[in-house]
């Protein structure tokens, strides 16, 4: 089973600085792309090979880049951004890149920004990857001394400038548009859309936002060919994926597997089963703002599409085990918590409909709830759907309430029966 | 066109422009909290859903936020669905979760859009029984009220504050449901043009600091339309009265002047009419009982007038109709404008070059147009500042408008196409003797001294036309010249502003030649002159002498009665030449409103009303007569306008027994009559007896509340209302109750529409032009195949003195103006007396900022403390225009500076 992304990255060890890199095959993507292939010859490739967008949307790569203005009437400067701001609770999955990798990321950016044909390229880091920013730190400095960044990279005329930007720890900044607002020192709120960030991005120029993930995939894509990516698939989906698992499990943890193994193994397999004294009850499968599944879907394919039929999301494809002696209404009440604090305040449903949200939970959960709360969070899982709010924050956190009250909903009318939380 | 359905029935409406828009336009109810026609879209609120279908067999269709959506031939749109309607007051319900539902004691109440908008929706029953989320208030200064707890978070008091007028000290703070909006911490808000948040504001976080200290509802005000007497802009506004007592001023929406906005000083500059220094009672003075009535009063001036040569001065402050009975009054070779020589004929020159018709005046509305502007000296953020606020529509505009080429983005997203210009501005040079917040919108900015601005101008006009000759300028200067020259060059609409403020009478003509030079098929060229006051123009179109001639006269002539019409003569010449006007003439008779320095020295005293009390007309720097009205009948009955007062005394004068009753529009017939120049001024406006469907227009709404009551302590029964013999308007709530033509809106109220937003209700289109608006009377022809002519005349380079220092004034939004200081807000908000020069002016003479110095002006010596400045020209010194207690000073000439030892 081949494991590109993290084949070299072994926790407990420092990650490969730029030589150990080089040695193992590392930059000979970009030499190559940049020897004897055209930016819309990547884009193309990217295209082919079926990635798609690892930071949960799971738009494909290639699709997106396609819609950057090119040739010599294209604005200027066209900027490339990593998207780091891994905040979805659960998730950790980008962590282990940046962590694992940090060149990985750089010479995917590069290939990213050259097949765009972007001047500028920053990483947006969340606040807390302390470690990871000292480690990009140091990798951008050994790129830009070998050459690899800089002006005239590897004198083939193009010429890239990379940033290590660190925010100070908003949700929100994940959502690119919002990303790009913090990056320009405003709000971090989002944008509407259209127009994209393709087109008016960062300071209103073309402006390609990826995740750390997809970034890291290109240099394989790019030396061993879209049709070698499409066979590492499991299913539908081209690829590996890195999944992760957390909640009540024997082993939780982050592998990187082909996209599409199932839910039960990864849990079973990968994670080692449910802890003693655990019974599996439900999931998110793919972060904080995916919809719930339940026993019933062990045996989805976590692709995509498989993911997407059985009602939910891939997400960032890192689940949360939510195990039987755990009460689901305190389960999405700290979920709705986490969602009304880093609701950026723009639009009304999102600021006013969350913190509602939360308290009705919080209440049903003290035992002061009522069935017309029940009623009420029912019509909010509607009221804040996608098209009501701004951008998809909101949206998706209704994903696990929704889901919660659809498979789970005996848990919270024993709430408002019993007046008090039935899991003690 | 496209044709749009919405709820099945077929509209056409015009491209570009948004769903939101379109219903608003149609007449369709449909709320909206966070989008505003100056502002354009940003979709926060989520108000203004409705539904979108594919086509006509789309059943399910898709909620969409109107505001975001623009116009598509063929769309269908659901206004009245059941998910949108549900959704539409889902969102009032979560915007009320936190509101403290204060109406009952909140200044909103009864002009508030939410409540409207609340209404509109249907939401009633709360169904939130959390805790409500507070917040702490700030202080924003002596003219807004803060009140964070009802903010609804619409963001377009920041959007207004930061976005469209530039001011920096206002923003968003915090996130989630915390949001707030104010300063980084308390303190005064920096912006002149704070005041338009309590408009913008939908409900009662910003609200008007002076009308609550004598607050009335909305409805219980009696209003009228009025046009600010603050500057020379004219904007239009709302004056509201209760107990008769001048409460508040409102925006006035009109799309030539000013449209949405008013400055502070517009705003807030109105309570020296109720202060406590008006003049109430005619005086006559040196007697035992020096206050009189009327018949007294009129009998004493009968004698004053006999057996006198009885000369008039006129007033820059005072209406068309006023100057016109005094020169009526007095003849017009004995009218004389109150006005210092040297201003004087700097506006002759104005006068004449705008009726020389060569080039358009410069509308409001074209400099928020223009795509390029020069301000050539004129500190107009100062002196006409809601013009400032144009420039930076103007400026802002072009930049859109550059950027939204060849692209498919409409102009309404206003987040979309702000960032898309980022820091991009359209062309402006600001060239002006210091630093103004209009530098740092500037492309070019110049500070030099009033001859070398003049230069400058005379340099720009060169390059423009080879008519002009050439001007010897230092490399510099000649940079800017060629830079300024080119980008008017390429301008479509390039307007020049200059102004009288200077006292530069080479500024006007450098100004007038960089116009002839532009007025080219390829442009369309405006041209403005800001004036001091608020009819300036109509005083200096009289074309009478000075001032100082009066004086003269005077001096050599025995047997003089002059008369004074509101005007403070110590304001507009050194104090010796008023001190000797007031020894060599006989009789002085006096008309104003508040005591000042002239009014000390009137041997007759006359009250006369303000713009509040009573009737007129005034004409603005572009020539543009507007008509204010009455907004109550005083219940002193000697206050009244000086034209009727003139009336009586023309009437004694004449010895006419006959009673003829005078209207305001026969006194602009016989200005007609007079002065040829004045030409159309009094067809400007419906006459006293216009009425529809037989019906006057009331100046009360029709919820005017309690009138059987309000005397009921005194009488049981109701006194007759008052009549109005002046205008088309009752003192009441009775009559027309349809929308009255544009200058004789009273208030914006519709059904449904209390707050001001009623405002699009009474427009052609959502911020467009109101239904059959007619802005004033243009008294300027522009004559479009007239033939170029040049002012060649260009004076010496500024030399810098040993010694001595020009002096020029240097204005204050708050403080310069006369009228408005007495408004307590505005009073608070002046400076206090400095005197600016040069850094190294000052390093040369030891000084350091707040330094004593002494200047002397006419033997008389001012101890100042000083400011030093880095832009200031060397040689110059400025010191604050107009401040109360402050002499007038002879400005543009060269006074000492001295060091005062310690």
């Amino acid at each position: 089973m081949e494991r590109p992304l993290t084949q070299y990255i072994h926790p407990g060890c420092p990650p490969f600085d730029l030589r150990e890199y080089e040695m193992t095959g590392g930059y000979a993507a970009l030499r190559k792309v940049i020897g004897s292939m055209s930016p819309q010859e990547v884009q193309k490739l990217v295209q082919e090979s079926g990635l798609k967008g690892r930071g949960g949307a799971g738009f494909n790569t290639g699709m997106k880049w396609s819609f950057v203005p090119m040739g010599e009437n294209a604005p200027q400067p066209k900027y490339l951004i990593a998207n780091a701001d891994e905040m979805e609770p659960g998730t950790f999955k980008d962590r282990l890149l940046l962590e694992g990798n940090p060149h990985q990321l750089i010479e995917g950016m590069i290939l990213a920004a050259y097949a765009i044909q972007a001047d500028i390229s920053y990483i947006f880091l969340r606040w807390a990857y302390k470690k990871a920013a000292q480690l990009l730190r140091k990798s951008i400095h050994e790129a830009y001394t070998a050459g690899y960044l800089g002006k005239n990279i590897l004198g083939s005329g193009f010429s890239l400038e990379m940033h290590l930007h660190t925010g100070v720890g908003r949700y929100m900044c994940g959502e690119e548009t919002a990303l790009l607002n913090a990056l320009e020192g405003k709000r971090a709120t989002p944008r509407a859309k259209p127009p994209f960030p393709q087109v008016s991005g960062l300071y209103g120029k073309p402006t390609i936002v990826n995740n750390v993930e997809t970034l890291c995939n290109l240099p394989h894509i790019v030396n061993n060919g879209a049709e070698w990516f499409k066979g590492l698939g499991n299913g539908k989906d081209s690829g590996t994926k890195l999944y992760g698992v957390s909640g009540k499990v024997n082993k939780p943890g982050c592998w990187e597997l082909p996209i599409g193994v199932t839910v039960r193994e990864l849990i079973e397999e990968h994670a080692g089963g449910m802890k003693n004294g655990y019974r599996f009850k439900g999931v998110l499968p793919g972060g904080a703002s995916t919809d719930f599944l339940t026993t019933e879907h062990l045996d989805v394919k976590m692709d995509f599409v498989s993911v997407a039929a059985a009602g939910s999301r891939l997400g960032t494809g890192t689940m949360v085990v939510m195990d039987d002696a755990t009460c689901p209404v305190g389960f999405v009440h700290n979920l709705q918590h986490f969602f009304a604090q880093e609701s950026c305040g723009f639009c009304t449903p999102c600021r006013e409909g969350l913190p509602w949200v939360e308290k009705m939970l919080l209440s049903l959960e003290r035992g002061h709830g009522t069935a017309e709360d029940v009623e009420m969070l029912q019509m909010h899982t509607q009221l804040l759907g996608p098209g009501n709010t701004f951008c998809a924050l909101a949206p998706g956190a209704m994903e696990p309430l929704q889901s919660a009250l659809k498979y789970f909903r005996e848990d919270f009318e024993k709430h408002v029966e019993l007046h008090k939380c039935p899991y003690g | 066109m496209s044709t749009i359905y919405i709820d099945n029935k077929q509209y056409n409406v015009k491209e570009g422009k948004n769903l939101l828009e379109a219903c608003l336009g149609l007449g369709i109810d449909l709320p909206y909290f966070c989008w505003h026609p100056a502002l354009g879209s940003v979709g926060a609120c989520r108000q203004c859903a409705v539904k979108v279908f594919k086509d006509e067999n789309d059943t399910r269709g898709r909620l969409v936020m109107s505001c975001m959506e623009n116009i598509k031939d063929g769309l269908h749109l659901s206004v009245a669905d059941k998910t949108a309607k549900a959704f539409r007051s889902q969102v009032i319900e979560w915007l009320m979760t936190n509101h403290p539902h204060d109406c009952p004691v909140c200044d909103e109440g009864g002009s508030c859009h939410l409540q409207d908008m609340t209404v509109m929706t249907g939401h009633d029953y709360r169904r939130f029984h959390y805790k409500k989320r507070t917040y702490t208030n700030q202080y924003l200064g002596p003219l807004i009220h803060h009140e964070m707890n009802r903010c609804i978070q619409c963001y377009r008091c920041v959007r207004y504050y930061h976005d469209y007028a530039g001011g920096k000290d206002l923003n968003v703070f915090s996130a989630h449901n915390h949001v707030y909006f104010g300063r980084e911490k308390d303190g005064v808000l920096e912006s002149p043009f704070s005041g338009n948040l309590v408009e913008v504001c939908p409900t009662g976080v910003f609200t008007d600091k002076t009308l609550r200290e004598h607050y009335t509802r909305k409805w219980d005000l009696t209003t009228a339309p009025s046009v600010c007497n603050h500057c020379s802009v004219g904007c239009n506004t709302i004056a509201g009265e209760r107990y008769g007592q001048l409460r508040c001023i409102t925006n006035r929406f009109n799309s030539e002047v000013n449209g949405y906005f008013l400055c502070d000083r517009g705003r807030f500059g109105y309570e020296f009419v109720n202060s406590a220094n008006r003049i109430t009672q005619p005086i006559i003075r040196n007697r035992a009982v020096e206050a009189v009535d009327e018949v007294v009063v009129m009998d004493h001036l009968k004698q004053l007038m006999n057996n006198h040569t009885v000369i008039g001065i006129g007033s820059a402050r005072a209406s068309v109709e006023s100057n016109a009975a005094l020169m009526q009054l007095v003849g017009k070779e004995n009218f004389y404008q109150g006005i210092s020589d040297s201003l004087r004929f700097i506006q002759k020159r104005i006068v004449e070059v705008m009726q020389s018709g060569k080039v358009q005046p410069a509308s409001l509305q074209d400099i928020q147009q223009a795509d390029a502007i020069l301000v050539l000296g004129e500190d107009i953020w100062n002196t006409a500042p809601v013009m400032a606020l144009a420039v930076r529509q103007g400026v802002m505009k072009t930049a859109a408008h550059h950027v939204l080429e060849n692209r498919e983005l409409p102009g309404w997203h206003d987040a979309a196409v702000r960032e898309l210009v980022q820091q991009e501005k359209g062309f402006l040079a600001n060239c002006t003797i210091a630093a103004s917040p209009l530098d740092e919108l500037s492309s070019s900015t110049v500070h030099l001294a009033p001859d070398d601005l003049a230069r400058l101008g005379f340099a720009i006009a060169g390059r423009l036309h080879t008519s002009v000759p050439v001007v010897q300028l230092d490399s510099n200067t000649q940079n800017q010249a060629a830079i300024i020259a080119a980008a008017l060059q390429q301008a479509k609409r390039p307007v020049i502003i200059s102004g009288a403020g200077c006292y530069n009478e080479a500024l006007i003509r450098a100004a007038f030649d960089i116009a002839v030079a532009l007025n080219t098929p390829e442009h369309e060229v405006r041209l403005a002159y800001v004036m001091p006051e608020c009819n300036s123009m109509g005083l200096a179109m009289t074309q009478s002498a000075g001032f100082e001639n009066a004086v003269l006269r005077t001096t050599r002539e025995e047997n003089i009665t002059a008369i004074v019409l509101e005007n403070d003569l110590y304001r507009n010449v050194p104090a010796h030449i008023a001190d000797l006007f007031f020894n060599s003439v006989q009789h002085c008779i006096v008309f104003d409103s508040l005591n000042n320095a002239t009014t000390q020295n009137a041997d007759v005293l006359v009250p006369a009303a303000t713009f509040a009390e009573g009737d007129g007309t005034l004409v603005n720097y572009e020539g543009r007569a507007q008509r204010f009205y009455q907004v109550y009948m005083p219940a002193n009955k000697n206050i009244r306008e000086s034209w009727k007062w003139l009336q009586k005394m023309e009437e004694i004068r004449t010895a006419q027994t006959a009673e003829q009753v005078y209207h305001p529009e026969d006194l602009l017939v016989m200005c007609e009559r007079l002065m040829p120049q004045f030409a159309g001024i009094a067809g400007a406006v419906p006459h006293h007896d216009f009425r529809i469907n037989g019906q006057a227009l009331p100046r009360a709404p029709h919820r005017y509340s309690g009138r059987t009551a309000i005397l009921a302590n005194l009488a049981v029964s109701e006194p007759k209302p008052k009549q109005d013999n002046d205008s088309p308007f009752t003192f009441t709530m009775e009559g027309y109750s349809g929308m009255p033509p544009s200058p004789l809106i009273p208030f914006f109220w519709r059904p449904g529409w209390n707050s001001i937003q009623a405002v699009n209700k009474y427009q052609q289109e959502p911020g467009g032009a109101l239904r059959n608006e007619q802005a004033g009377t243009l008294l300027f022809e522009y004559k479009r195949d007239g033939e170029a002519v040049y002012f060649k005349d260009i004076p010496e380079a500024f030399m810098v003195r040993k010694d001595k220092w020009l002096l020029f004034p240097q204005y204050h939004v708050f403080g310069s103006e006369e009228l408005s200081a007495y408004s307590k807000g505005v009073g608070e908000l002046s400076p206090e007396p400095y005197l600016a020069i040069s850094s190294r002016d000052a390093d040369q003479l030891g000084l350091v900022d707040g330094s004593l110095v002494t200047i002397k002006v006419f033997e008389q010596a001012y101890e100042l403390p000083v400011a030093t400045n880095m832009l200031i020209p060397n040689g110059v010194a400025l010191m604050p225009a107009g401040l109360q207690g402050m002499p007038a000073m002879n400005w543009n000439a060269w006074v000492q500076v001295m060091s005062v030892k310690l």
